[in-house]
């Protein structure tokens, strides 16, 4: 009887011990990046808006993050590592942890996740991510208006719609403003390769390129750009350490809202699964200030385009257009769907070579 | 295509993979295995880039890179030499080391510029149409790498010093009854090791890209392993080596830029298929040319 008491006491005093932990339990929140946190970049700028969230919430919040995690088969046992340890919203910050991200969620029911870039969503999990071709078309048409040479370059990872549509799209607009002008792209199987992108933007130099786009992570194709000569823009980060040339106008991702937004919903009990996509009218895609030698009719015009993709009044892909092999896509005046656009695998008319599988 | 261009950026393109591989070769001359390469060669890489950047001068920023990776890999040379460990595994500890180590040192430099690296012309041959400006414009590490490719050559091949190094590496019992002091020459050659990584990490970071970036070296340090292999442990097949690896790099990128109508895949894999078949066509012969005590330990008093 006397040990029953005393168990039954041990018990009572390990559960009063847990309740108040229970009660005090914070929303633990982790992110996982696929670069260092200061690449100058993609990563870094998932990881700055991360640390803002954090501020905005204090310490109601626990937050964790893992850097440089590869794609694949890792980012599978750092994000089952994640929901063990507790956390009840992961968010996975690159296009290639998808499949990781749906797989680690069926097994976690309980625990939500927030994939970017991507298109597959679950019942806890959403898919983000930005337009960044709307920037894109900014890019590319300063990029037109800005070659001496008529050839201008692209330094792409993956063969991924992401990557596929700020090709096409800042070749489109590159067009509006020099009918002349010739892209060659690059492919470089990595985001963050800092020796490689260098080496990839001294190539397109050699052949005559002189104006680099990058769809890289690093801040390497400016610096080679700053000393070989030639202009670039700042990609996911302003890059401003560039301004004002080579580093003529960037594209700048503003995550720190979303993720408010969405921790948010984890406090108040309110998140549910969606898929979204937002651009520079709800300021995900923000356009970094237009510095060097660009004329100023060709600063009135971008800004104005930035505009006119803000208000809605412009789609970057407004046909007509056509596909690389000429067969129609859109028609005059037509706008591209977002499901088109979501999965897009092809070449717009102009371009040369193939996209790899 | 401009093939002048093109020789000319190979060059630079292979120059830290050259560096990094012919100290390794040495090191493993000597019969040590050092798997550490990539994180001496990061290391080199901060360093150097610090240095040049806090004195205005990239030959400082060398030398300095040197150093810090040599004394470096002297941590790693005591621990397998005097205390015995296994070098497999301290090899690997050596690049967490350096991985680690480098980030933490190169907070405060990301998005420094480094101090700009004059091209050494060299006096008449500069002057001659193409070859000049393929192989006599370039900066002056490139012709320090090639330098000591030539050194290590002569030195392995020549000098006492040299027939002693591949005698402790070759078998180091017998070495050490002749009375060599195997330790010693090991320590030594790790050192000399640890430099040329640091040279090869610095060129990265002071000439190739040219900043300061967290990983930037991105597996490079493997590459020269596996080119010292490629090599058969020869000075001569490193060069080759090298020049062959950062040449097919450096054609792909071109070739994709050019808008070749070759398959991209087969552009990007062309680097490693290439190594793998020089490997096999090298197994085929069954000359591998590896030290006889590549890898293992070496007790006095065994």
């Amino acid at each position: 009887m006397k040990r029953r008491t005393l168990l039954a006491s041990a018990a009572m005093g390990l559960a009063l011990a847990a309740a108040p932990a229970f009660a005090q339990d914070k929303p633990k929140i982790g992110f996982v990046y696929v670069g260092p946190v200061n690449d100058g970049g993609w990563s870094q700028h998932h990881h700055e808006a991360a640390v803002k969230m954090k501020e905005h919430f204090g310490d109601s919040i626990e937050m964790i993050e893992q850097e440089s995690v590869p794609e694949g088969a890792d980012a599978e046992r750092v994000l089952t590592q994640m929901a063990l340890s507790g956390a009840d919203l992961i968010f996975t910050t690159s296009f290639g942890y998808m499949d990781p991200t749906i797989n680690v969620a069926a097994k976690f029911p309980d625990v939500k996740f927030e994939h970017a870039t991507g298109y597959k969503t679950a019942d806890n999990v959403s898919a983000y991510s930005a337009r960044f071709y709307e920037g894109r078309a900014i890019t590319g048409y300063l990029a037109g208006a800005m070659t001496k040479s008529n050839k201008i370059g692209y330094i792409g990872s993956f063969p991924i719609p992401e990557v596929i549509r700020g090709i096409n799209s800042s070749f489109l607009h590159a067009k509006k403003a020099n009918p002349d002008v010739e892209m060659s792209v690059v492919w470089l199987s990595t985001w963050f390769d800092p020796a490689k992108e260098a080496d990839a933007t001294q190539a397109l130099l050699d052949q005559g390129v002189d104006v680099v786009l990058a769809h890289t992570d690093s801040t390497a194709p400016l610096s080679v750009l700053e000393k070989a000569g030639g202009f670039g823009f700042g990609q996911a980060g302003d890059m401003y350490d560039y301004a004002p040339e080579p580093r003529l106008s960037s594209i700048i991702d503003e995550w720190a809202p979303y993720y408010i937004d969405r921790v948010q919903a984890i406090i108040d009990g309110t998140w549910t699964s969606q898929n979204v996509w937002q651009g520079i009218g709800d300021g995900m895609v923000g356009i970094g200030e237009i510095t060097g030698p660009v004329p100023e009719d060709v600063k009135a015009t971008v800004l104005k385009m930035k505009d006119d993709i803000a208000s809605g009044a412009y789609h970057p892909f407004t046909g007509p257009i056509n596909k690389q092999d000429g067969s129609a896509w859109l028609a005059d005046g037509e706008v591209a769907e977002d499901g088109v656009l979501a999965g897009m695998n092809f070449y717009v008319e102009g371009l040369t070579g193939d996209i790899p599988n | 295509m401009d093939p002048v261009l093109l020789v000319a950026s190979i060059m630079v393109s292979a120059t830290p993979i050259l560096l990094a591989a012919l100290g390794e070769m040495v090191v493993e001359k000597a019969g040590v295995l050092n798997l550490g390469v990539e994180g001496m060669m990061i290391t080199g890489a901060v360093v150097g880039f610090a240095a040049a950047v806090s004195t205005g001068s990239p030959v400082v920023g060398f030398l300095a890179a040197a150093l810090a990776s040599a004394v470096l890999s002297l941590s790693f040379g005591f621990l397998t030499q005097v205390l015995l460990s296994n070098q497999v595994a301290t090899g690997l500890g050596l690049t967490l080391v350096g991985l680690g180590l480098s980030a933490l040192v190169g907070a405060g430099f990301e998005g420094v510029r480094a101090p700009g690296m004059g091209k050494l012309w060299i006096p008449g041959l500069a002057e001659i149409p193409v070859i000049g400006p393929m192989f006599f414009r370039h900066d002056f590490m490139v012709y320090v790498s090639l330098l000591l490719v030539a050194g290590v050559w002569a030195f392995l091949k020549y000098t006492r010093a040299g027939l002693i190094l591949r005698a402790v590496g070759e078998d180091h019992e017998s070495a050490h009854a002749l009375g060599y002091k195997v330790v010693r020459v090991r320590l030594a050659a790790i050192f000399f090791g640890g430099a040329c990584a640091g040279l090869g990490g610095a060129y990265v970071s002071l000439v190739r890209v040219p900043q300061w970036t967290e990983g930037m070296t991105a597996g490079a340090g493997w590459i020269a392993l596996a080119i010292v292999v490629f090599a058969s442990w020869r000075p001569l097949g490193v060069l080759i080596g090298a020049y062959l690896f950062g040449g097919v790099t450096v054609l792909q990128l071109n070739l994709q830029a050019a808008g070749a109508k070759v398959p991209v895949e087969l552009l990007s894999m062309s680097p490693y298929l290439i190594t793998i078949l020089v490997l096999v066509i090298i197994s085929a012969r069954g000359v591998h040319g590896a030290p006889g005590s590549l890898g293992r330990s070496f007790h006095a008093s065994a």
